[in-house]
């Protein structure tokens, strides 16, 4: 399969990359792993004219750790999140969530910021990003901005980045083992029919739940954390609780699952979730 | 000289030869041939199902730098023939189906123009300059309701949507209805073999290149079948068959999808004659999934006569086959072999099979693997489980009491052949020994005591392989091979049978180094290419070892008996004196070896009178029957009853193919057969929409088994040999993916039995399952399985032996 022309730049900084992307405008689309843009291009899905590679900027990789918050370069790959031990102890949801995306080889490519910013609504990252109050630190033409993950998935395949704007980093604060990732794949594309994140936080009393492929964007299950709010992580309450998961979303619905399933899936996995995390101490 | 008589080849499990040069990347594949001046082909395809086409506007297209030509239907189709069908289908109704869409298209993917550039970006982007204007039509996609009166036409002229009407039966019918009458119970069910994509790792593709001083063509073409291609491309483009060259490079799979004349392959033929230029063209995958064959897309109801004690009487089957737009090269012919295997392992007194072929706008079925055999050990092994249910019966007793014993060989079967060898109660014993029957059972009360969904699956099945007698065939069920032994004393073994990743360069270069006495490593195997392999009917229907392998066994004997005149006159004693052993031919305490007669033969000074010289001969094997292999494979599936996600827990498979040449060999098909089946039970299915729009158009769509969907195979065998053929071996290239399917789905129907379900349709996807349980969808229709049924065990324990077994061929 071949895609239609384009023309092709790999800057070494993000300045010099964030200069194309505004010299290009809307001809540009910037290329991180390429598991997603580039399959679309080879469809003819997507015809950018220019593709700005941020495969050799240095400073959108790695993992670090600054001012109490744990900090991912944007290039950052899937594999490397895996097999990191300092995010295995200082953030094991993300450890989790990783093996379970695509297989070896989209691992070794695909990118936690480029998953983010493609916002496909069954990719597993951006429940991640949600349940772990992740913010996003973006770098644009007039400088760097934070947002709150919460504000980042606006559509499906929407976020809130600008035009000419480059997620620069992934920034979430540490957090206890009380964390699960619960997958359902869409046994095609290896995406999630159902993805479910919980993070609990024994100190604060808190559940925090994220939902990715069964509505246009991934989203809170807010009723969820009510319920589960100021009381004990029975079995009882955690499975009450799980009942409303999908209540109120706007459910997707396609040959590799009805509304119906989904929702039902929404409730399992939940329900798994929350167990599964609550178990690790 | 040391005179250790070596293990015999035969037999050996031996690693591939063709292994290292696939696994380090250095195979020749048909895009991996740069011929210099290759011009590259790009298609326009139909993204409607069926419309007219009302206008095309190739100027943009033309006027692009680098492109050599733009072509439609009226440049092409009178110079590039009719796509061919070769199945013999007396009644079949068959559109004019031409190399390019001329005036009206019939399925997504339909071919409306070519693009030739001097490189395969600007041909691919010049396509999409081509303007085609289209005018929607009424689309067809369900052959029940294509057959109904008032339907929408998929090809208008013919005036009707059904391809063909066929039957098979049993003598006459009156016989059957008497059966049915007399019968206590009488079980119906329907059931939907879903359409299947392929998905060969390589797409298609071929290099056609015209030398115009020879006036011959070579075609480099991604097939299983480059024989039939030479014997057919000539009527289609006009260039007579000895001026023809096929030549298949590595073929990257073909599972029956490359067992086709495509239109491809006629236009880049017909334009490289045209622009004085080779022309490539390089299948995309979107373009295999919507425009290479598809298989399966049965509609059957079956109903079964039995008396109320298990004795199986008639069985009667009214089958919709879905043939997509076009018939290919042998569409008709697929339901046909379900048609001959209708009755399966057992011992009905009488069948019938009405068989309707429907057009709609669709792509293509034909022949994959399996190719009518996996329908139709499907339907009969799910319909022993439903009757066996019904009668309250042990299914596995309920197998035995009605499937011939090993002395009631060669068996008749009501569908008219004459199944060659077997016993099926050996395979069926050995397959629940190596499953520790009784073992498994206790783990099944236990699960389901925990409150698991958890279920135990048989089938036994026989297939009909090594296609085929020639007066079974269209066009010759032979296979033809030939042997030389060059000057130097090594061997060059040469077949027409095309191996294409089943690994025939290793075991036929078995067989022949043990019957000629040779080291392995002098002995090489060619195929694939029509100027040194002159004839052959190539690889399908699991026939290439059991013909083209004895067609190399005659050429031997044929040149040890010529090469023993020539010992016994350099050696100076009679032929019949002579023993041949360890590859030298002795008497008298004097030897010869090939690396002395060899020369003998070729230099030709010193030859017996009347001695032809070289050391070669050909031959044609003719066979007397088909081959039927059989086994009995038992799956156990666990089913969490909250998603409705199936586990396989445990796999075991008996198949007996005779003698095997190379067991490596016969659990790889074995493995890859039961992975294609797992994706058929599990989760495969090619979706149209009403509008007969491609869904599953792409990977992301369509599910492919992965590694981690695969169990832990227990494999083993039996040896029965077939007395068709020399060697007694039967073929097994598809008996994985027709024992597997029936098995696995046997298996998740009696995991959902203690819940009362009966019969779901293939895939049995988790949203499936998870509707049956929680929502009580049940395709067998009715009331659920009785409440006091469900408790009852269905399968008993049996003596089959709980003590350590070797697996494998024992």
């Amino acid at each position: 399969m071949i895609s239609a022309p384009f023309d092709y730049h790999r800057p070494s900084s993000l300045a010099e990359a964030l200069s194309l992307l505004a010299r290009h405008g809307d001809d540009a689309r910037v290329l991180a792993g390429g598991h997603s843009l580039v399959p679309a291009m080879k469809l003819r899905l997507a015809e950018p004219r220019v593709l700005v590679d941020l495969s050799r900027v240095a400073e959108l990789r790695g993992i670090s750790e600054k001012d109490g918050r744990i900090v991912i370069g944007a290039m950052t790959t899937h594999a490397e999140l895996a097999s990191s031990s300092f995010l295995a102890a200082k953030c094991p949801l993300l450890t989790e969530t990783a093996p379970q995306i695509g297989d070896i080889q989209v691992r070794n490519k695909g990118t936690i910021g480029g998953s983010l910013a493609h916002a496909d609504p069954a990719a597993d990252w951006p429940p991640v990003a949600l349940a772990l109050d992740a913010e996003m630190e973006v770098a644009g033409p007039s400088g760097s901005r934070m947002i709150a993950a919460a504000g980042f998935f606006t559509d499906i395949m929407q976020t809130a980045l600008r035009p000419g704007e480059v997620l620069r980093a992934i920034r979430v604060r540490p957090t206890g083992p009380s964390v699960a990732y619960v997958k359902t794949e869409q046994k095609a594309s290896g995406f999630a029919l159902c993805g479910v994140a919980v993070v609990v936080d024994r100190a604060a009393n808190r559940v925090s739940v994220a939902i990715t492929g069964i509505a246009a964007t991934p989203f809170r299950a807010s009723q969820v954390e009510r319920a589960l709010e100021g009381g004990p992580l029975t079995a009882e309450r955690i499975g009450e609780a799980a009942r409303v998961a999908a209540a109120g979303a706007q459910l997707l619905s396609d040959m590799h699952g009805s509304a119906d399933y989904r929702a039902h899936l929404a409730q399992v996995n939940v329900r798994r979730a929350i167990v599964r995390a609550s178990a690790r101490t | 000289m040391a005179d250790t008589p070596r293990e015999p080849y035969v037999g050996r499990a031996m690693k591939r030869v063709e292994d290292p040069r696939l696994l380090q990347g250095i195979a020749t594949y048909v895009d991996d041939l740069r011929l210099t001046g290759t011009l590259h082909a790009a298609f326009v395809r139909s993204p409607y199902a069926h419309a007219r086409i009302t206008r095309i506007s190739t100027a943009a297209a033309k006027a692009a730098p680098g492109v050599v030509g733009v072509f439609v239907a009226s440049d092409v189709n009178q110079a590039c023939g009719i796509v061919p069908c070769a199945a013999d289908m007396p009644n079949l109704k068959n559109p004019q189906h031409r190399a390019l869409a001329d005036g009206r298209v019939y399925f997504v993917g339909h071919a409306v123009a070519v693009v030739i550039a001097r490189d395969a970006y600007t041909a691919r982007d010049a396509a999409l300059l081509v303007d085609v204007d289209y005018e929607p039509l009424p689309v067809v996609t369900d052959p029940e309701a294509a057959i109904k009166p008032g339907s929408p036409l998929t090809h208008p002229d013919l005036g009707t949507n059904v391809a063909f009407e066929w039957s098979m039966s049993t003598g006459d019918d009156a016989e059957l209805e008497r059966l049915f009458k007399s019968a206590d119970r009488v079980i119906r069910q329907r059931m939907v073999h879903q359409r299947l994509t392929p998905v060969a790792i390589e797409p298609r593709g071929c290099v056609a290149s015209y030398h115009r001083g020879e006036q011959s063509l070579t075609l480099w073409t991604s097939t299983q079948i480059p024989h039939l291609v030479r014997t057919l491309l000539p009527g289609m483009i006009g260039v007579p068959e000895n001026k023809i060259r096929i030549v298949t490079p590595e073929v990257g799979g073909g599972f029956g999808s490359k067992l086709n004349v495509y239109i491809e392959e006629a236009l880049c033929s017909h334009l490289a004659m045209r622009l004085h230029a080779p022309v490539k063209w390089i299948e995309t995958r979107r373009e295999n999934m919507s425009a290479t064959i598809h298989g399966r897309d049965q509609i059957g109801d079956y109903e079964v006569a039995v008396k109320n004690d298990g004795t199986l009487l008639a069985i009667k089957s009214r089958t919709i086959a879905d043939i997509g737009s076009y018939p290919q090269l042998l569409t008709p012919a697929v339901p046909t072999l379900t048609g001959l295997m209708l009755t399966g392992c057992y011992k009905y007194k009488a069948m019938r099979m009405d068989v309707t072929g429907v057009y709609t706008n669709k792509m293509s079925t034909d022949a994959y693997r399996g190719a009518g055999r996996p329908e139709a050990t499907y339907l009969i092994e799910r319909m022993a489980d439903i009757v066996a249910n019904e009668l309250r019966m042990d299914p596995i007793r309920f197998r035995q009491m009605n499937s011939p014993t090993s002395s009631d060989f060669p068996f008749a079967t009501a569908c008219g052949l004459s199944y060659d060898s077997g016993d099926y109660h050996a395979a069926l014993a050995k397959a629940r020994r190596l499953a520790r029957w009784n073992e498994l059972l206790d783990t099944r009360a236990r699960a389901r005591k925990d409150g698991k969904l958890f279920g135990v699956g048989v089938s036994t099945y026989v297939e009909i392989c090594a296609l085929g007698p020639s007066k079974a065939m269209s066009a010759g069920g032979w296979e033809w091979g030939c042997v030389r032994i060059e000057f130097s004393g090594k061997a060059t073994v040469i077949t027409g049978s095309t191996p294409h990743g089943q690994g025939q360069e290793t075991s036929f270069a078995q067989i022949a180094a043990d019957r000629l006495g040779l080291p392995i490593e002098d002995v090489v195997v060619l195929h694939g290419d029509t100027n040194v392999s002159h004839y052959g009917r190539d690889t399908y229907g699991s026939r290439a070892t059991v013909l083209g392998g004895t067609a190399i066994v005659m050429c031997i004997d044929k040149i040890l008996a010529k090469t023993r005149t020539l010992a016994a006159h350099l050696l100076e004693v009679k032929p019949g004196d002579l023993t041949f052993e360890g590859g030298r031919f002795s008497a008298n305490g004097k030897s010869l070896g090939w690396e002395d007669l060899a020369p003998a033969a070729y230099v030709a000074k010193n030859i017996p009178p009347g001695f032809e010289p070289g050391l070669e001969a050909s031959s044609f094997f003719e066979p007397e029957n088909f081959t039927f292999p059989f086994g009995t494979h038992i799956a156990a599936v666990e089913i969490d009853r909250e998603t409705g996600e199936t586990r396989i827990v445990k796999y075991v498979a008996v198949d007996d193919c005779g003698p095997q040449i190379n067991p490596l060999l016969v659990a790889g098909q074995v493995q890859g057969g039961i992975a294609h089946s797992i994706g058929q039970v599990l989760f495969e299915r090619t979706v149209y929409d009403e509008q007969g729009q491609l869904i599953t158009g792409e990977l992301m769509d369509y599910p492919l088994p992965r590694a981690h969907d695969i169990p832990e195979y227990v494999l083993g065998s039996t040896v029965t040999p077939s007395p068709s053929n020399p060697m007694g071996i039967k073929g097994v290239g598809e008996a994985g993916t027709i024992g597997a399917t029936p098995t696995i789905a046997n298996a998740v129907m009696d995991a959902l039995y203690p819940l009362g379900v009966r019969h779901l349709d293939l895939p049995l996807t988790p949203e499936k399952i998870w509707r049956a349980i929680h929502l009580g969808e049940d395709d067998r229709g009715g009331a659920r399985i009785p409440e006091a049924d469900r408790s009852a065990p269905r399968y008993t324990t049996a003596d089959v032996g709980e003590g350590a077994l070797e697996v494998g061929n024992v």
